[in-house]
């Protein structure tokens, strides 16, 4: 196989990792206000996900940084060519991550809710928008012979595009959903399950609809197998939840985001990003891909770090692997005089 | 504006901004660390209060630290996509190697460390904090090394086919002389930041005129003391590592040396500057203040060495690269200098002082209200310092953004002004230039209102006293005040402990 083909194939394994990951984690966000009714259920939410949320997001940067060492021409069309919906997610992610640090840090309801909106906004933004930016990574966009992307943030928002946003973003509530069952005891957890079942016919029919969309107009045979994975991995979620096995269902939509990663991976091969302006105008694995030198090293450096991180990340699961549930939150302790809501 | 303009007002503001919180990080994660250690072993309750007080503060900034850098990682592509497609080859290896090495082990382990407190054996709970301070140090390295190729560029050679910069040796690219020379000034700077951080809080906590527990008066004692050290250590490690980087910078960028002397002509010997008066880029005798051949002493290591001037330089670049002015702004890069350096001084004077006020034992006076605001204030200069250092490092490079290097292959050089994003607008640039600068500000307001609040607070503020959810009583790490000597982690139940802490 040929070092960019390869580097292609790590590139998709880092963006499923980090869908699998901060995919629950963005479904939890977005989870906050339906599932948290009361500050102690809220608590619980934010505290699955509290000690690992960070690490989650290193994926996107080590997908980023990888993008721009292995592909530095599809690092730099993208995000150029995304920029305002990049610079709509950077904003949420900024909020999201100094919302969970500080919520807690002053004892008030105001502080609180404020910071509540912010982690809501900061998970459902970039839910939708990653969906919206890689229907339109592989159903293509108008680039010029520069590789320079010529359309306006409008070219993103048409139909094929709007739908992959929904998908992502239900496709990432269910997964939460059975994050929060698996992690959570008492009324959490019942509520998850619930809502679980609601939710899943929405991703199904959507995530359908979208996965069979983008093979008609451009799969390869072989990637109906991955759809079809995803398909039995949510109906099988449905089947678990049912069957009151947690963690299986949360394993099945994992698995679903997985295959709907690798579907739509595999019918963009051997374009990285296709021009709608002139087919000649692509950016494909080989001219968009740096030099074989360079990926020879980073693949060493990749083969030897990927299971390291993998393997303290997985303890760091394991450590923090215990339910938890309302009774477990400990009172408000925080310094300060009077609450009062601060300046934000 | 232009669009070149504008993404460097942006790239300058997000990234000095994000420079705030990188060397406090650095800093206080070893500075933690070491107080956690020096309770691990000692099991002497004021390490705890060290480690838990610095601590708290520590992730309020890290937290800032994590997301600016998010934009960081994302704005070479956005705003640089010119300069991305020229050195991606090179210059995102150790971009992709900090992310793998160094940010995952990082942002893992500090959330073991935060939630851990009680899961964790003691031994395995000190072990995440160095973990995650040893990864902050690391992608330091890595995005030095980065930066310094941009500086210097090594261990690559020029496609003239695709156009671009191809890595033929990353050794020499992560081995680059000016990242050798770069890395330690910057882990020392942020050292230093660290050091009167902790020691600005410490001192002003004691001289307030508030009664305080025994305990958290005997910790602050303690932190004053080891934030002196620490403070005429990393002054010392600065300028020793400065003072190489000059030599480097003298062979390697002559024209930025001559800018950080706004020395316009040729001289031998010449004379450093202390101090000018009048504006340095128009007319180039205003450099009052003159101790003469220390310049050559600095950039060649001799009294009389021959240093050029901008004028010479910049001819011999209209001769070598075409013509064209390859000036950098002289006020800039003349004040920024000597702003990095004087605030580092400031600092130093900062620790004289405590060090004299604290000598044979003595107690800080609670009656002197300048040493209170003192002390506080001083807390600002290393930041101004490390800022002042990236704004002369990088507006010295320019009009390049890939700086030629003299010893090296000519056409590996990239202008500025041809780095930036094509499909990019200035209207949207103008967008996220606004963006980012009211989001940063409104966060600075709230990261400075947290801070100031769990600093007046004081250690005994965070030491845990409310009641844990379960039926332990005792919630304050392995090792608490009362079982300081066993070494032993109590059994505890399993269901108590599920949540040892929680946001
Ligand atoms: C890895 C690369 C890299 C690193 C580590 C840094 N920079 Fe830099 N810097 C650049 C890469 C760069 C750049 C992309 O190359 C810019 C953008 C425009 C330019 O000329 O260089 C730049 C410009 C730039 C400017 C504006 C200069 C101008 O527009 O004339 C400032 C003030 C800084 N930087 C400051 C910093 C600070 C405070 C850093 C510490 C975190 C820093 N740089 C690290
Ligand atoms: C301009 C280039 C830079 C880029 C692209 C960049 C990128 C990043 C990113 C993506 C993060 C977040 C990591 C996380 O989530 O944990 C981060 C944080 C960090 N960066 Fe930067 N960074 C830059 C400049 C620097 C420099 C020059 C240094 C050190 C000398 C540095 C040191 C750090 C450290 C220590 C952190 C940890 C978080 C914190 O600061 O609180 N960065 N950076
Ligand atoms: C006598 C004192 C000092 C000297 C002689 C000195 C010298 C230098 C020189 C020559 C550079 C430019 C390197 C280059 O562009 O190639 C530099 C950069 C820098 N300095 Fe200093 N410095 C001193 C004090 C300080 C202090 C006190 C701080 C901060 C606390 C600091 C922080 C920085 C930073 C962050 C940079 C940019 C990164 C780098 O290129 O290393 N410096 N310094």
């Amino acid at each position: 196989m040929e070092l960019s083909t390869f580097w292609f194939l790590l590139i998709g394994v880092l963006w499923t990792g980090y869908f699998f990951l901060e995919g629950f984690d963005f479904g939890v966000g977005m989870l906050l206000h339906p599932l948290g009714r009361t500050e102690k259920e809220r608590r619980v939410l934010i505290n699955t996900i509290g000690p690992v949320w960070d690490g989650n997001e290193v994926w996107l940067l080590t997908a980023g940084g990888a993008t721009f060492a292995a592909f530095p021409n599809w690092y730099a069309t993208l995000f150029s060519g995304f920029y305002l919906a990049l610079f709509l997610i950077l904003v949420a992610l900024i909020l999201r991550g100094v919302a969970f640090e500080y919520r807690g840090k002053v004892d008030s309801d105001v502080w609180r809710r404020r910071w509540d909106v912010g982690i809501a906004f900061g998970s459902w933004v970039p839910s939708v928008l990653w969906g919206v930016a890689f229907a339109n990574i592989v159903a293509g966009v108008p680039i010029n012979e520069n590789g320079d992307f010529t359309g306006s943030l409008l070219t993103l928002l048409n139909p094929f595009g709007l739908l992959g946003g929904v998908v992502t973003a239900s496709l990432f509530i269910l997964h939460g959903l059975h994050f929060v069952a698996l992690k959570t005891e008492g009324e959490v957890h019942d509520k998850a399950t619930a809502m679980s079942l609601k939710v899943a016919p929405v991703t199904i029919v959507a995530g359908a609809v979208f996965l069979i969309w983008n093979q008609l107009e451009r799969g390869e045979a072989w990637t109906w197998a991955p759809v079809l994975v995803a398909a039995v991995g949510l109906v099988a979620s449905v089947l678990a939840t049912r069957a009151g096995r947690d963690g299986a269902a949360f394993l099945a939509t994992g698995i679903a985001i997985a295959a709907a990663v690798m579907a739509l991976f595999g019918s963009l091969y051997p374009d990285v990003m296709p021009s709608t302006t002139d087919p000649a105008f692509n950016l494909t694995v080989e001219n968009a891909s740096s030099t074989p030198y360079t990926l020879k090293i980073m693949s060493w450096v990749a083969v030897i770090m990927t299971p390291v991180v993998l393997g303290y990340q997985a303890w760091s699961y394991w450590v923090f692997r215990k339910r938890i549930g309302t009774r477990h939150i400990p009172a408000v302790d925080v310094p300060g005089p009077t609450p009062s809501p601060g300046p934000a | 504006m232009d669009v070149v303009s504008l993404s460097r007002w942006q790239f300058g503001i997000t990234t000095v901004y994000h420079f705030f919180m990188v060397p406090l990080t650095i800093g206080l994660g070893l500075t933690v660390a070491y107080f956690q250690t020096r309770w691990y072993r000692s099991g002497d309750e004021a390490y705890l209060r060290l480690t838990k007080f610095f601590g708290k503060l520590f992730l309020i900034n890290f937290a800032m630290g994590v997301v600016t850098g998010i934009v960081q990682e994302f704005q070479f592509g956005m705003n640089w996509a010119n300069y991305s497609r020229f050195v991606g080859d090179a210059f995102g290896a150790p971009l992709a190697m900090e992310a793998l090495v160094a940010f995952f082990l990082e942002s893992t382990f500090l959330g073991l460390w935060i939630f851990g407190w009680g899961r964790l054996s003691p031994k395995l709970h000190l072990a995440t904090i160095w973990a995650a301070a040893i990864g902050a140090t690391l992608s330091a390295y890595f995005i030095v090394a980065a930066n310094s190729w941009m500086q210097h560029p090594v261990g690559a050679i020029y496609n003239a086919e695709t156009g671009r910069a191809e890595m033929v040796d990353v050794w020499a690219v992560l081995t680059n002389s000016t990242t050798l020379a770069a890395y330690p000034h910057v882990i020392a700077g942020a050292l230093l930041t660290a050091a009167v951080f902790v020691g600005g809080i410490s001192a002003w906590l004691l001289m307030r005129d508030k009664p305080m527990p025994k305990a958290d008066s005997v910790a602050l004692h303690k932190a004053v003391r080891t934030s002196i050290y620490l403070t005429f250590a990393m002054g010392i490690a600065v300028a020793v590592s400065g003072d190489y980087q000059a030599k480097l910078m003298f062979q390697q960028q002559p024209m930025k040396m001559a800018a950080a002397e706004a020395l316009c002509d040729t001289e031998q010997p010449a004379g450093l500057s202390v101090f000018a008066v009048g504006d340095v880029s128009a007319e180039c005798d205003v450099r009052t203040i003159v101790i003469p051949d220390l310049l050559s002493f600095m950039a060649t290591g001799s009294f009389d060495g021959r240093v050029e001037g901008v004028k010479d330089i910049n001819a011999a670049y209209q001769e070598k690269f075409g013509p064209g002015d390859y000036r950098p702004n002289l006020v800039i890069t003349y004040w920024s200098f000597r702003a990095m350096i004087g605030f580092g001084a400031i600092a130093s004077f900062g620790a004289v002082v405590a060090w004299w006020k604290t000598r044979k034992g003595k107690e800080l006076p609670t009656d002197k209200k300048w040493l209170r605001v003192g002390s506080i204030a001083v807390i600002a200069t290393p930041f101004l310092a490390n800022a002042f250092g990236w704004i002369f490092t990088e507006m010295g490079r320019q009009p390049w953004v890939v700086a030629p290097n003299p010893d090296g292959i000519p056409e590996l050089r990239l202008m500025t002004a041809n780095a930036a994003s094509p499909a990019v607008s200035s209207a949207m640039v103008w967008t996220t230039v606004i963006g980012f600068t009211l989001l940063y500000g409104a966060l600075m307001v709230v990261e400075l209102f947290l801070l100031q609040r769990y600093v007046k607070a004081g250690p005994e503020a965070v030491m845990p006293h409310s009641p844990p959810p379960g039926p332990e009583p005792d919630d304050d790490g392995p090792r608490g005040a009362d079982d300081a000597d066993d070494g032993q982690t109590p059994a505890r139940d399993e269901e108590a402990d599920v949540l040892a802490f929680a946001y």
